[in-house]
C-alpha cells in the first residue's frame, strides 16, 4: 500500500507534461542563476587574483602612515615584524619591498616610472614573476641591473643590455641617481602597470634610495586566501598598532571593492527579478493543479483523509517537482561553467577598458566554485517551499461538499 | 431492541450564500437503526443530498440535532468530522470517486491506512472485501482500467474496508446500466442481510426503491412519507 510519499511520487508523474513543463521553468531558473552568478563571481575573482595574487598581495604590513602619505621616508625595518609574525599560522612568508617613484630616461626619452626594489626569490615564490619575463633573465641576489615592464621598455625605445638612468629623491632627502643595465623585460598582466613598473633588487635599491635596511612594505603572503582573516587578526594583535599599519587588500583597493560590491548588487537584482518571474510561473502551476483536484481534494477529505495530510501529500509532489527541476539545472550548467572557466571569454578591445583601468587583464572565466550551484538550488528550493503555502491554504479551507461540486 | 445508528432531530438547512434563500430542508425527525436498508427518496431539490451530506458530517445543518451512534456531530470542528467521518461512516458516491493513481486494492485499504491498521490487517481485509465484491482478480488495475460497475463495487470495498457504522450512498446506480445496478443491489442487499451492515441511500431509482425495505420520502425539504416493507 502506498503512503502519503508514494501517493505524492504518483501524482507527480499523472500529469506528465505539467510536471516537465515546471520542471523546465525551474531548470531555466537554475540555469540562468548558475550562469549569471558564475559569470559574475569569475569574473571578479579573476580581478581581485590578477591584482592582488600578482601585486598587492592579500595582507601588507607598512610603517604607519604610509598608505596615507606615500614616500620613501616612511620605511621601516623589517627585522622586529618578521620576528615577531614568524609563528603565524598560515602565513607562508613575508615579501619584503621598497616602492617608490624615480624619473626613467634613455637617450632623449623620460619617463615617470614605479620602482619596486624586491627580495628575487621570495618575490619569485609569490607572484611567479620569473615565468613574466619575456625577454633576458630575472633578477639575482646582489643584481645591479633592472627588469623593465614591456610597455614601459617600448616607450623608452630601450633594449636588453641598454643601460637605464634612474633619477629620484632618496630617503630623507638625499639625491637619488645611477645607472641600471637592463637584465630582462617582464610582461604585467595589468595594462597600466606594464607602462610604468621597474623591477631592482633590494639591496640595489636600498642602495639607490639610501635607505640602509629599511624597506616600505612587507607583504604577508598566506598559505591559502580562506587563511587570510586568521592572518590579519594575528598581525593586528601581534604587531605595535602605533608604529605599523596592517590592510587588507580590500582596505588597499577600495575602489575595486565598491565597483565589485556595486556590480554584484545589480545582479543580485536582476536574479530577484529572474526568481519573480519564475515564481509567478511555480505559483500558476500550483493554482492550477489545486483547481484541477479540487474534486479529488474533496473526496480525501471526505473518506477521512486529513488537511494536514493532504498538505504534506501537496508538498512532497511541489518540491519533488522543484528538486527534479533544481537537479536538472544543476547538471546543465555544469558543463558550461566548466568549458567557459578552463577557457574564458576574452573581451573586444571596445570592452575591454573597464577591466584595464583596474589593471586587469580583460578576460571573463566562470567560477566552478560549487557553493554557486547549492545556493541557487537552496534558493528556488525556498520559493517552491514558500509557493506552496497557498495549496496548503486552499487545502485548510476547502470544504467537501463544494469541492466535490466543483 | 434495535440500537439508533442515526438519529436526526428538527433537521433545518437554509442555503443564504446565493441571493435566492434556499430553505433545502424544514424540520426532519428521522430515526436509522443499525441493519436497516433505507432509501431516501424523492423529486430532485427535495432534499435528498443535503440530508446524506448532513448524515455524513460533510455539511452542516442551519439547526437541528444529529446523532450517530448518539454522539452529536453538529457541533464537531471540520478536523474533528474528518476523523468521525474515516471511523464511522463508509461513502458510496455517484460518480464511483475512487483515487485515479491507485489501484484497485490501493484504493480499498487507503482508508485503513489513514486509520493506522497493521498491514496484515489491511492485506487481509483487502482480500476479503475484494472477493465479496468478485473482483480479487482486479486488484492491481486502476480505476480507468475497470468498468463503471466495477469501479463502484470497488468504491463500495472501500467504503466497508474501515468497518463503519453504516454506508451512505449517494446516488449509486445513477451511472450503471441495469446488470451493474443489479450486480451492486445484489451486493449490498447481501452485506446488509449476512453482516448487518446498515445501508441508507438517495435515489431515483425505482429498481433500489424496490429493493429497499424502507422507503422515506421527502419533499420541498420535508418527510412526506416513511413506510417499512
Amino acid at each position: 500500500m502506498p503512503n502519503i510519499l508514494t501517493l505524492a511520487r504518483r501524482n507527480v508523474w499523472r500529469n506528465k507534461r505539467r510536471t516537465l513543463i515546471t520542471a523546465a521553468s525551474i531548470l531555466f531558473a537554475v540555469f540562468f542563476g548558475v550562469a549569471m552568478t558564475s559569470i559574475q563571481l569569475g569574473t571578479w575573482s579573476h580581478m581581485v587574483d590578477s591584482v592582488v595574487k600578482y601585486h598587492f598581495g592579500y595582507i601588507q604590513v607598512h610603517q604607519q602612515g604610509f598608505w596615507e602619505e606615500k614616500t620613501i621616508d616612511n620605511s621601516f625595518d623589517p627585522k622586529e615584524v618578521r620576528s615577531q609574525m614568524q609563528n603565524v599560522d598560515g602565513l607562508k612568508s613575508m615579501v619584503p619591498r621598497i616602492e617608490s617613484f624615480a624619473l626613467a630616461s634613455l637617450d632623449t626619452r623620460t619617463k615617470g616610472t614605479l620602482v619596486i626594489g624586491i627580495s628575487p626569490e621570495l618575490e619569485n615564490n609569490f607572484t611567479k614573476m620569473a615565468d613574466r619575463i619575456q625577454q633576458g633573465r630575472y633578477l639575482e641576489i646582489g643584481d645591479d641591473g633592472v627588469l623593465v615592464a614591456e610597455g614601459l621598455a617600448e616607450y623608452l625605445q630601450l633594449e636588453l643590455g641598454d643601460t637605464l638612468v634612474l633619477i629620484s629623491q632618496g630617503y630623507h632627502g638625499i639625491n637619488a641617481a645611477g645607472k641600471f643595465p637592463v637584465r630582462g623585460l617582464v610582461h604585467m598582466s595589468s595594462p597600466q602597470l606594464n607602462k610604468q613598473m621597474i623591477y631592482m633588487e633590494l639591496t640595489t635599491a636600498q642602495w639607490f634610495y639610501g635607505t640602509g635596511d629599511l624597506v616600505t612594505t612587507l607583504i604577508a603572503d598566506v598559505e591559502d586566501a580562506d587563511e587570510m582573516t586568521l592572518v590579519e587578526e594575528s598581525a593586528r594583535s601581534i604587531l605595535d598598532q602605533e608604529k605599523y599599519e596592517v590592510m587588507n587588500y580590500k582596505e588597499m583597493l577600495p575602489d575595486l571593492m565598491q565597483a565589485r560590491a556595486l556590480d554584484i548588487a545589480g545582479g543580485q537584482i536582476i536574479l530577484a527579478v529572474l526568481y519573480l518571474i519564475v515564481s509567478f510561473g511555480i505559483f500558476g502551476t500550483l493554482l492550477m493543479m489545486v483547481k484541477e483536484r479540487q474534486h479529488e481534494f474533496g473526496i480525501l477529505k471526505a473518506i477521512g483523509m486529513k488537511s494536514s495530510q493532504i498538505n504534506l501529500m501537496l508538498w512532497l509532489e511541489t518540491i519533488a517537482i522543484g528538486i527534479i527541476g533544481c537537479l536538472a539545472g544543476v547538471v546543465v550548467s555544469l558543463p558550461f561553467t566548466i568549458y567557459f572557466n578552463r577557457n574564458p571569454i576574452r573581451l573586444p578591445e571596445e570592452q575591454a577598458e573597464a577591466f584595464e583601468s583596474f589593471g586587469v587583464e580583460p578576460v571573463i572565466p566562470t567560477s566552478t566554485d560549487p557553493e554557486i550551484f547549492i545556493i541557487q538550488a537552496i534558493i528556488i528550493f525556498i520559493i517552491i517551499s514558500v509557493l506552496s503555502i497557498y495549496p496548503i491554504l486552499k487545502i485548510n479551507n476547502l470544504q467537501p461538499v463544494k469541492a466535490m461540486r466543483s | 431492541m434495535n440500537i439508533p445508528i442515526i438519529e436526526i432531530i428538527d433537521l433545518h438547512k437554509s442555503y443564504t450564500e446565493t441571493a435566492v434563500h434556499v430553505h433545502a430542508l424544514r424540520g426532519v425527525d428521522l430515526t436509522i437503526e443499525k441493519g436497516e436498508f433505507t432509501a431516501i427518496v424523492g423529486p430532485s431539490g427535495s432534499g435528498k443530498t443535503t440530508m446524506l451530506n448532513i448524515i455524513g458530517g460533510l455539511d452542516r445543518p442551519s439547526s437541528g440535532t444529529i446523532k450517530i451512534r448518539g454522539n452529536d456531530i453538529s457541533n464537531l470542528s471540520d478536523n474533528q468530522l474528518i476523523d468521525f467521518r474515516r471511523e464511522n461512516i463508509g461513502f458510496v458516491f455517484q460518480s464511483y470517486n475512487l483515487i485515479p493513481v491507485l489501484t484497485a486494492k490501493e484504493n480499498v485499504e487507503f482508508v485503513m491506512l489513514l486509520q493506522n491498521r497493521s498491514q496484515e490487517e489491511r492485506d487481509a481485509r483487502t482480500l476479503e472485501l475484494m472477493q465479496a465484491v468478485g473482483l480479487a482478480d482486479r486488484m492491481s488495475n486502476r480505476p480507468s482500467e475497470l468498468s463503471g460497475g466495477q469501479q463502484q463495487r470497488v468504491a463500495v470495498a472501500r467504503a466497508l474496508a474501515p468497518k463503519p457504522a453504516f454506508i451512505l450512498a449517494d446516488e449509486p446506480t445513477a451511472n450503471l446500466d441495469s446488470v451493474s445496478t443489479s450486480d451492486l443491489l445484489d451486493l449490498m442487499a447481501n452485506l446488509n442481510r449476512e453482516e448487518g451492515m446498515t445501508f441508507v441511500f438517495s435515489t431515483h431509482d425505482q429498481r433500489v426503491i424496490d429493493r429497499a425495505r424502507r422507503i422515506v420520502l421527502l419533499e420541498d425539504g420535508k418527510i412526506i412519507s416513511d413506510e417499512r416493507k
